[in-house]
């Protein structure tokens, strides 16, 4: 069966938010058992950047996760947080903390995954909060292939050729 | 450390709600500061004080035409943000692929379960 291939949205909502909505062909509860399974979150999680190392799941408000990948350089990154509201098929609240960065705590994103019906498929919308402005412009930054400081540079650049 | 902080500035300027609206407005040709509180309901001390941290990080130009002073949307600096945020929506694009291929094979193997 072929599914039709969605493209993810993006939008920033507010200066401290990132939106990602995205639509599936399959039920709600089958997106949800994706997301949520640790042996499911390894095949998708890594984006085709890597292997997924670790998908840890404790699904329960209080419970921890924490999720990794080895790049094709050998890198690891890493994320972990705390799961704060778990409704099923509806709603998961978590932090996320990226382990790349020293004080990683203090920089954690409140995530919140909403699973909603349309006709039998599903749209998912996750929601990141992080805690500054700052904050989310490295997360968003951090999608460069090139990296952040590229982008610095560039968006330098931008700026210098105005003056 | 000025360098970077200018830099930064430029996305925090442009990711603001408000002044993205401005942007949207200006996309469609330079207007004055009164064409743009029009345009946009708001007042027009905000509307200048927007202006003004947007010419700050070089995402609007101005020129001046007898008293007016008219603004444009410089496309140069408002790229590379655009650049980011697209890059990042790949990297979710390309995740969601591989979900849906974990969805496919999900979906087929309850066809089957609910036929035996």
């Amino acid at each position: 069966m072929a599914v039709n291939s969605q493209s993810a949205r993006v939008i920033l909502p507010t200066d401290e938010q990132i939106l990602i909505t995205r639509e599936f062909n399959a039920p709600k509860e089958l997106v949800y058992k994706a997301w949520t399974t640790p042996d499911l979150v390894k095949r998708w999680w890594s984006a085709k950047r890597g292997e997924t190392t670790v998908a840890e799941i404790d699904l329960r408000v209080g419970g921890r996760w924490r999720y990794a990948m080895v790049t094709e350089d050998g890198t690891e990154v890493a994320f972990h947080g705390e799961y704060q509201e778990v409704v099923s098929n509806e709603r998961i609240v978590s932090t996320e903390v990226y382990e790349g960065i020293p004080n990683g705590e203090a920089n954690a994103t409140l995530n919140t995954a909403t699973f909603e019906d349309v006709e039998g498929r599903t749209i998912l919308a996750l929601l990141v909060e992080a805690p500054s402005k700052e904050v989310r412009n490295m997360i968003v930054a951090s999608g460069m292939e090139d990296g952040l400081q590229d982008a610095l540079d560039l968006l330098e650049e931008a700026a210098i050729s105005l003056h | 450390m000025a360098r970077r902080a200018t830099t930064a500035d430029a996305f925090n300027a442009v990711a603001e709600p408000r002044r993205r609206q401005i942007l949207d407005v200006l996309a469609g040709g330079e207007l004055s500061v009164n064409e743009l509180v029009e345009r946009l309901g708001l007042a027009q001390p905000q509307v200048s004080k927007h202006l003004r941290v947007l010419r700050e990080v070089g995402a609007v130009d101005v020129r001046t035409d007898g008293r007016l002073h008219l603004y444009s949307v410089n496309g140069a600096i408002l790229k590379p943000i655009h650049d980011w945020v697209k890059e990042y929506e790949q990297m979710w694009a390309e995740r969601f692929e591989e979900l849906d291929d974990v969805l496919d094979e999900l979906n087929t193997k309850e066809e089957g379960d609910g036929s035996e």
